[in-house]
Formats: C-alpha cells, structure tokens, sequence
C-alpha cells in the first residue's frame, strides 16, 4: 500500500506498523516524533498502531546542538 | 534614550507601542550561549528587551567563530567565558539594556535562584539534560520556553506555552538514549543555527508583546542543505505527560542526573547514566576529531590539555580539569547527552 512520509510517497506492507515503518527507515525510535493524519502518536502506541492506504505521516527528528 | 531606535518594529502591527512597552518590561533567560543563543541574545538587545540574563558554562573557542554570532577573535585569543563576552557585546549593541551574565553551569541545584523573575526563558543549550531540566522548571512555573536545536543543516524548535500547548516531555517523553550525533562530532552550518534561532526569537517577541494566545502551536523542522520546511502542529497538554499532567519534575528535583565526583586530582568522573552506548559507534565519529583509543571495555579520546575515558554503560572521566562545568560541557559536546 502507498503512503506519505515527510511528504514523499513511499510503498510499504499492508498493516504495517508505526514502529515497524520507523525500524524499516532505519530510524532510531528514541530521537523521533511521530505525526499521523495531523495526530501525534504516543510512542507506547507505536507497536500496535496500524497505518491504513494513503496514511500520511510526519516524522520529526529530535536533536540536542545548539 | 533615541527615539527613532525601535520605531521600525514598532510600526509593524503586532508589536506597536504598547508591544514595546512589555517587551521593554521583560525580563528573559537566553540558557546556553552559543550559536543559537548568541544569536537569540543580540537580536533581543537590539529589540530593546529590557533584562536579559545570560547564562553559560563554556568559553569561547575558535571554532565558535563560524556561527557564533556575537564573539570575535580577540574573545578566542583570550579564552573568554561566553556570558561575559557575550554581555560586553549586548552593552554595547544597546546600553538601555540591563544585562546580566551568569557563568555557570544550570542544574537542579541553581536553577531556582538563576531564573527567579523571568518572563520567558529561550534555549539555546547544546544538550538535552539541560532542555529537560528547563522543560521541568517552566512547566512547573508556568514560564514559556522555546525549544530550539540543529546539527549538521538541520533543526528544529517549538514554543512551549505550559498550560496551553505540549511540553518537551508530552512530544518526547526520555531524552534519545546512547550517543547522539553532536555540532562537533556531525559539524553544524551557521545557517541552520540562526535561522532555528531567528524562529525563536520571533516566537519570543510575540510572546513578550503580549500575544502568546495566538502564537501557533507547531514543531518546524528546517533543513537549510535540502531546503525543506514541515511543519507538525503541537496539541494540547497530555494528560499522561510526566510534567504536564503527573506533575513530576524529576529532572528539576535532580533524580535524572548523573552524579558528578572529583576523583583525584584534575579529573572529573561523570557516572553511569543508565544510557549504555555503542562504543564502536563513537569511535567511528571521535576519530576524525583527534586520537581515540578503544576496545570492548573503554573507548580513550583525547583533546588536548583533556582526555576523556568513555566506558559503555556511559560513564566517563574526564582528566585535564577540575570543572565540573566545563566536564560536562565535554560529554555533552562529544558524546551528546
């Protein structure tokens, strides 16, 4: 199924979840934020929170410089 | 006092000369005073904010003077603390403004006394022990305070309203665990720093003139090098947020923080942080800085006069210095924290 991340289109498995769309990114899940269709998404909730066809996401890196 | 001096800004609507009244009135923390807060703290004084504390625990290196705003090489010739050479420049960019330097290191133990009477507290720190010990405190005071951070061409910031928008622990509630990339492990642009810094101070003269309740509440993350701009929109307080809803300041009673001892002579031991790290991982990015040492027990890191023993479970001591300070500034710089 096709959603959005950060904008761009990307094809990913039906049922996929939050936490297994970050770990298929390759994205350490202690430095992100998770947008889903303009909601935050609780990172407890990252295991079982399915993504539906044409979800849209917003993946926010969190970084310490300054 | 010139009359002229803040009349572009106070032509613009939403400040007027009521706005600049308050801003003139306010009385605003600039945490950390380097690229970000160097840059938040010149554009205030030139605002015309009335007091600004600053406070920082470093001195000022040559390689600040690449996005560094505020400091010159006579300041890295003489190896000035970042506060009092930061203040000397405020005074004089604006001598209506009441400066006052503080240098130090913020912790659970001062921060009470050090931000005693402010308005609003922006964050231009360079780790995240000390942005969650801000978070604590301004939710617990109800002091705005604005997150802001960048590495390498990217960053990001966000206004926090206690109250009325998501704190730093409603969004993340733990710092990232294990190493994180750093201005001097991963490099950082000028750019991305004042302009993550230009945000916050926009966001901050909103606030002090007296709009914070249609300051919109939003992460924006920006990437000078890709040229991208996103926004999130921040929601409400969480109900199940440590700080926010439990109202728990863990970080500001000081149960978060790795104790620090003097052992021996100049040599600063920084305890186990219950952050394990990947030593292979740090090696990989300390090497291009300068001479590291390491094996599956201890990685061994040295810049001279310091030299820095990374253990895996993420204690380190750090010899050359007897500044508890100046010891943690290190970790935070190379090992991230």
């Amino acid at each position: 199924m096709r959603i959005v991340v950060n904008g761009e289109p990307r094809e990913v498995a039906d049922g996929i979840t939050v936490l297994q769309l970050l770990e298929s990114l390759g994205l350490d899940p202690s430095r992100v934020a998770v947008e889903l269709n303009t909601q935050i998404v609780k990172k407890p909730e990252w295991p079982h929170r399915t993504l539906e066809s044409g979800a849209r996401l917003e993946i926010v890196h969190f970084v310490g410089g300054g | 006092m010139e009359p002229d001096r803040y009349s572009r800004q106070v032509l613009f609507p939403g400040i007027g000369a009521a706005g600049q009244q308050r801003i003139r009135a306010a009385k605003v923390a600039v945490v950390g005073c380097g690229a970000l807060g160097s840059f938040q703290a010149g554009a205030l004084a030139r605002a015309g904010v009335g007091r600004i504390l600053l406070i920082d625990r470093d001195y000022v290196e040559w390689s600040n003077l690449q996005r560094q705003w505020l400091y010159d090489e006579s300041d890295a010739r003489d190896a000035l603390p970042k506060a009092i050479a930061a203040a000397r420049r405020l005074a004089a960019i604006n001598s209506e403004v009441e400066v006052s330097p503080l240098v130090a290191d913020l912790t659970a133990a001062n921060i009470e006394e050090a931000l005693e009477g402010v308005n609003l507290i922006l964050d231009g720190t360079d780790n995240f022990e000390t942005r969650y010990l801000l978070n604590d405190y301004a939710v617990s005071h109800g002091v705005p305070w604005i997150y802001g951070a960048a590495v390498g061409s990217y960053g990001l910031t966000m206004p926090v309203l206690p109250g009325k928008t998501a704190c730093l622990k409603c969004v993340y509630p733990e710092p990232p665990s294990g190493a994180q990339p750093t201005c001097e492990t991963a490099g950082v642009l000028n750019a991305i720093t004042s302009a993550i810094a230009s945000l916050q101070t926009g966001d901050a003269l909103k606030i002090l003139a007296g709009h914070a309740d249609s300051l919109r509440p939003r992460i924006t993350t920006v990437d000078v090098w890709s040229g991208e701009v996103r926004q999130v929109a921040l929601p409400p307080p969480d109900a199940g947020c440590q700080a926010c809803g439990w109202r728990e300041f863990v970080h500001l009673e000081g149960k978060r923080r790795a104790p620090i001892s003097l052992c021996g002579r100049n040599a600063v031991q920084i305890h186990e942080r219950a952050q394990p790290l990947d030593l292979g991982q740090l090696k990989a990015a300390l090497e291009p800085l300068g001479e590291v040492r390491a094996n599956e027990f201890a990685l061994r890191f040295f810049l001279p006069p310091y030299e820095m023993t990374i253990f895996p479970d993420g204690r380190a001591i750090i010899k050359g210095t007897d500044d508890v300070g100046l010891a943690r500034s290190l970790y935070a710089r190379y090992v991230g924290a």
